[in-house]
């Protein structure tokens, strides 16, 4: 190679120049090595460019998703180790392991692998634990995160896909969560699996095929494990992980929302970009979320499998619950009573089952799914909405949350009425038939009773705009009276207690036309204006700059301060009384 | 003095003074609650002392002659086991009406009060004696062989960790940790309260033995992932993801929501 310099001396009267490379893309320019070399050729610069600069409001509230994503997250590296020694059989063998109350015990192959895993594979009790918590923690924050996105509106146009999205994704990790803790073939998951497969038979006319289809023949069988197995560790995640980039995409394409504030708007975002601030944070929440489910696993036991022993049909144990998340649905059934079931022409139709079983979940993710469309129906609000609400400013939705909560919550305790009697000595009997009874009658109460709050929060909230904040000051004047000085709030907070759209209900058009022809549509309309009234009743609107004006200048703003309305407080304000 | 004056309006401050004012009470009464008396084992049965005992703390219930009233069952055939066991775990005598004889905090009664009356209830008619220490102590039994008759015949009321469970109308089968073997093969024996009777040709005596050789071993074996919760399975668990879970990591979102740029 050398030998051929010495051919040309020429070459020698360019030593000195800069080594000649090809001219840079313009990526590369910014970006330079190899995070250039690669621009060069796939180009990703522009959109991540794009992404770096997108901007994300900062609330805790809008990190309750961030910590499903991250639990999914871990769900799944600590579902990859399990799967290097979990046993997807229902093969028979015999204890050896290390774990002494079980020693010489036929089990499951799958038992047995998750006992190996336990306690005599390295860290594997660990990263089991982690794999747990991790998933029951999934389901908490997302479902934490359903309740703000709820609670605050955020669902309203354009965001109604990705709410429906998001209930999917709910939905699917239920049942992601089930087929994950009925793996182990210990005796609770076998309880399960066998309290699904009654489910399954309760289902009118096709029952008994559906269960031979899924357990491939009678219970237990040997299909179900590796069946569950796939689905547990492929399709679901498969199905999980997509919906999930699209929830993600959509958030990035529609941009986030934020919560009112000065120089907020419905057309802009205000917050950080994403580099570096954004980035630096949510990386650093990873690792939060990621610290803290290694450590509850250390220091929490969850899903004793050893305890619960190795699956077998003619056993089960007191205490016997679903993970939380499914608790609703067996207490459904718990309360659900035994004269529902009915037999004719030879047939059962087991109501007592089904209703709870196959019901509940559908119908409640069905109105879920369904209810921006049910609320912008009843409001006539057909506009795009970036600013979230305050749930105070939206009576009956924030009641209706509510009393969901209300319903959920009496199921779920039911679901736990055996160890509610145990702890708190009470009879389970009773305990039951109060949650009969509390089912229907809770969540009117508890609509009733959060309507009147968010309400007399509206009004107070008014009251503090109009007369600011009591100081605690007392002054004497000169002809010897008494007040307390009122302090005026400071824009910022003012800013966020006026910030909201007054509400009106929508009006009834006329149901006939101008010939007295009963309007096709009158029956559909009248239903609509009838809910709208009971939507929007007794709504209270938000402080006008005209009574705000009027209010700082009627020279006794201090007096009036327990008027309900504008008008009384006028009234109270020129008597001087208060 | 005045670093704690500017602080006393902290947030943390309230929650600080309730743990301070539990922690002390919780340390205050561990120090001076009164502590478990323990009772020794002897056996000497003295009819006629056990019938003067008797008189005095049982008949109230169970009638002079032991035979029941309306208020206490028939005694006759029970056997020395059952008053071994209603006595020895401070079941009897009741210290108030209820649906069920609640597990004692202590016993009044020493061994051989217990054995005195144990004789007499025996006398009545023939029962069940006082086990041999052969078969209730944990010594010889196969522990695995017991878990499988513990999970079929005992675990649907009792739970598979022994941990207790709900029965109707606010009876329970208690929790079985920290019991005597021989309480457990009384139990088994007499059907004490709701339990029904494993008598001998049910679970043979080895078999008893082979129970409560799991339960000793499983008492051993302690909780290796953590705290056990209980061990009341997915309910407490899920207890701990929503209040410890979610409210420590929103604490930690709401102070990264903090740090501002």
């Amino acid at each position: 190679m050398s030998t051929t310099a010495n051919d040309r001396p020429a070459m020698g009267l360019r030593t000195g120049d800069a080594p000649v490379s090809a001219p840079p893309s313009a990526g590369a320019k910014k970006l330079g090595g190899a995070v250039g070399w690669v621009d060069d050729r796939l180009g990703p610069a522009k959109g991540v460019n794009y992404l770096m600069k997108k901007v994300f409001p900062d609330h805790w509230s809008f990190m309750l998703g961030e910590i499903a994503m991250y639990s999914m997250i871990i769900c799944l590296l600590t579902g990859v180790f399990l799967t290097f020694w979990f046993v997807p059989s229902a093969g028979h063998t015999v204890y050896d392991g290390s774990y002494v109350p079980l020693q010489g015990v036929g089990m499951s192959e799958a038992y047995a692998s998750a006992l190996n895993i336990s306690f005599d594979i390295k860290g594997g009790l660990l990263i089991r634990q982690m794999h747990h918590w991790a998933a029951l923690m999934f389901i908490v924050a997302l479902s934490a995160h359903m309740l703000r996105v709820f609670f605050t509106g955020a669902f309203r146009k354009p965001r109604e896909l990705n709410w429906i999205i998001g209930c999917l994704l709910s939905m699917l990790a239920l049942v992601e969560g089930f087929a994950g803790y009925s793996l182990p073939d210990d005796l609770l998951s076998g309880t399960g699996l066998r309290a699904a497969e009654g489910f399954m038979q309760s289902a009118p006319v096709i029952g008994s095929y559906l269960a031979y289809a899924v357990f491939d023949g009678p219970f237990p069988g040997e299909a179900i494990i590796p069946r569950l197995y796939s689905v547990h560790v492929l399709l679901l995640p498969a199905i999980l992980v997509g919906l999930f980039t699209a929830h993600i995409v959509m958030v990035a394409v529609q941009k986030h929302t934020q919560y009112p504030g000065p120089g907020r708007t419905n057309n802009n975002v205000v917050g950080f970009p994403v580099m570096p601030v954004y980035a630096a944070k949510a990386g650093g929440f990873f690792f939060i979320v990621f610290g803290f489910i290694a450590l509850i696993s250390a220091i929490v036991q969850i899903n004793a499998i050893w305890v619960y022993g190795p699956y077998d049909p003619s056993p089960v144990t007191a205490g016997s619950q679903p993970d939380w998340y499914m608790l609703w649905a067996d207490g459904a059934l718990r309360l659900l009573p035994g004269w529902l079931e009915f037999s004719a022409f030879g047939y059962t139709l087991s109501l007592n089952v089904a209703i709870g079983a196959l019901g509940l979940i559908p119908v409640v993710y069905g109105a879920m799914a369904a209810y921006p469309f049910l609320e912008a129906w009843v409001t006539g609000d057909k506009r795009e909405h970036h600013l979230l609400d305050r749930p105070r400013n939206q009576p009956t939705r924030t009641a209706i949350g509510v009393a969901a909560i209300a319903f959920y919550l009496v199921l779920a305790l039911a679901g736990s009425n055996d160890i509610l009697a145990i702890k708190l000595h009470m009879s389970i009997n009773d305990i039951t038939y109060f949650f009969r009874a509390a089912t229907f009658l809770l969540p009117i109460v508890a609509f009733w009773a959060t309507r009147r709050i968010c309400l007399s929060l509206q009004r107070a909230d008014r009251n503090l705009v109009l007369h600011g904040r009591e100081s605690g000051r007392i002054v004497q004047t000169a002809e010897g009276r008494f007040f307390e000085v009122h302090e005026p709030l400071d824009e910022y907070t003012r800013w966020k207690l006026v910030g909201f759209e007054g509400q009106e209900p929508l009006q009834l058009t006329a149901g006939t036309d101008a010939h007295g022809v009963a309007s096709p549509a009158a029956g559909k309309d009248k239903l609509r204006a009838r809910l709208s009234r009971l939507y929007f009743q007794d709504t209270v609107q938000p402080v006008t700059p005209a009574e705000l004006e009027a209010a700082h200048h009627d020279g006794h703003a201090h007096e009036a301060i327990e008027g309900g309305s504008a008008a009384e407080l006028e009234a109270g304000s020129s008597s001087g009384h208060h | 003095m005045n670093a704690l004056a500017v602080r006393r309006r902290h947030p943390a401050a309230i929650f600080i003074l309730l743990l301070l004012g539990l922690i002390v009470t919780g340390a205050g009464y561990a120090a001076l609650a009164p502590k478990q008396a323990t009772a020794a084992t002897a056996s000497a049965d003295q009819i006629e002392r056990g019938r003067r005992l008797f008189l005095t703390n049982c008949a109230t219930c169970h009638g002079k002659d032991g035979l029941g009233s309306p208020v206490g069952p028939n005694l006759a055939g029970v056997g020395a086991a059952a008053v071994d066991f209603q006595m020895g775990t401070g079941r009897m005598p009741m210290a108030e009406p209820g649906v069920q004889a609640p597990r004692g905090k202590k016993v009044t009664y020493s061994a051989e009060e217990i054995a005195d009356i144990a004789a007499w209830v025996a006398s009545l008619a023939p029962g069940p004696a006082v086990p041999d220490a052969e078969y209730t102590t944990a010594e010889g039994g196969n522990a695995g062989r017991g878990g499988e008759i513990f999970r079929v015949n005992c675990a649907m009321c009792h739970n598979s960790a022994g941990a207790g469970g709900a029965l109707t109308r606010g009876k329970y089968a208690p929790k079985l940790t920290d019991v005597e073997g021989r309480h457990i093969y009384e139990a088994m024996l007499t059907g004490p309260q709701s339990m029904p009777v494993f008598n001998d040709n049910n679970i043979s005596p080895e078999s008893k033995r082979d129970v409560i050789a799991y339960l000793k071993t499983m008492d051993e074996a302690g909780s290796p992932g953590g705290m056990a919760l209980g061990s009341l399975g997915p309910v407490p668990e899920g207890l701990v993801a929503w209040v410890f879970g979610l409210g420590i990591l929103i604490g930690a979102a709401c102070w990264l929501g903090q740090k501002g740029a």
